[in-house]
């Protein structure tokens, strides 16, 4: 591992080894699905039939287009086909990213409850890097004011109660590079890199 | 285009798509039928959000594990003077998916995504050698949620 890391930290139990580093699982995936993967994960054609539009790409039937994408949302290799907003053209532009510092025998049952609380995006159990990062828990949120997600980063403090020593919130300040996930042996990635500021 | 270029109807289709598309034939005729609108002007108003920067992307939302992908969160404290320079060689690295800055300390938080799961530590090793700066890596060990919406 090239990975570094604070001279202190622990060595990594089995269990976080296994997590860092799970068996290979394709969902089963064969060439078919990869070759829809590769046409769609910049995007879904804005047409009528957009089914038939990428099998015309990839050369396969609409249906089928249509048919394996139920199937891969089914297994949870898609996670849904949405629209992905951008936060601050919406008017959130307080997004920041909290980090709390739980006591590992409870973070597991506390961070399925934070996550059902309205207004978290995204929620992981994270490895600490000591001494300089304790935080273990990571929950996005989003507001129109860095106000607004104060409020919300209370409600989770609360939640938390005494199984967390301490938590910060990371705002983030500028957009450095937003290409979205570019897989499976696509082109390098030809999005746009963004350096706009952000208030 | 921002808030204020957004009318009733495109509010209510942010709202409907970032719940996802139904997986049917006509799906688009599907949801303007919901929102009694026709398909058409869903379509056009869908382009124009795209186009305009209010949605970022339109489509499926892939899981990278279960693609067989690596992916990783990471982080670099980068000093102030040489921000700049760090985001242009960061950035350079077609893995790296997206790059934030921060208020803090570590001041760089970039997403890796690579196409096999060895390539996470080849890349971070690689953004190692080229900034001179050690990679905090902070791959997920449990995921408890995933779901973004934001209401407008």
């Amino acid at each position: 591992m090239s990975v570094s890391t604070c001279p202190s930290r622990p060595a990594p139990s089995r269990e976080a080894i296994e997590a860092a580093a799970p068996p290979p699982d394709t969902g089963g995936l064969d060439a078919a699905d990869r070759a829809i993967v590769l046409a769609t994960q910049a995007g879904l054609p804005l047409v009528p039939d957009p089914w038939g539009a990428v099998g015309r790409e990839v050369g396969m039937s609409g249906a089928e287009v249509l048919a394996r994408m139920q199937a891969m949302q089914e297994s949870g290799v898609i996670r849904r086909v949405a629209a992905v907003p951008n936060h601050y053209r919406l008017g959130y532009v307080a997004n920041g990213m909290t980090v709390w510092d739980v006591d590992d025998a409870q973070i597991d049952r506390l961070g399925r409850e934070v996550a059902a609380i309205e207004g978290v995006s995204h929620c992981y159990r994270r490895p600490r890097h000591l001494p300089h990062w304790p935080y273990n828990l990571f929950a996005m949120l989003h507001g129109r004011s860095r106000e607004e997600v104060e409020r919300q980063a209370a409600v989770l403090r609360e939640r938390l109660g005494e199984a967390c020593r301490d938590h910060r919130i990371l705002y983030s300040t500028r957009i450095l590079k937003k290409t979205g996930l570019r897989l499976a042996g696509s082109r390098p990635s030809d999005a746009s890199t963004n350096t706009q500021r952000r208030g | 285009m921002t808030l204020d270029d957004l009318d009733t109807v495109d509010r209510r289709l942010i709202n409907r798509l970032q719940d996802g598309l139904p997986l049917v034939a006509r799906p688009f005729a599907a949801v303007a039928k919901e929102l009694d609108i026709a398909e058409g002007d869903l379509l056009y108003r869908l382009e124009r959000l795209r186009e305009g920067g209010v949605l970022s992307r339109f489509g499926p939302m892939y899981h990278a594990e279960r693609l067989g992908g690596g992916l990783t969160l990471a982080a670099l404290a980068v000093p102030e003077p040489d921000y700049d320079e760090v985001v242009a060689t960061v950035n350079a690295f077609p893995e790296v998916a997206h790059n934030y800055r921060r208020e803090h300390e570590l001041n760089m938080w970039f997403v890796l995504a690579t196409e096999t799961r060895e390539r996470i530590s080849e890349t971070i090793a690689g953004i190692e050698a080229a900034t001179g700066l050690p990679v905090y890596n902070m791959p997920k060990e449990e995921e408890f949620h995933v779901r973004l919406h934001l209401p407008v």
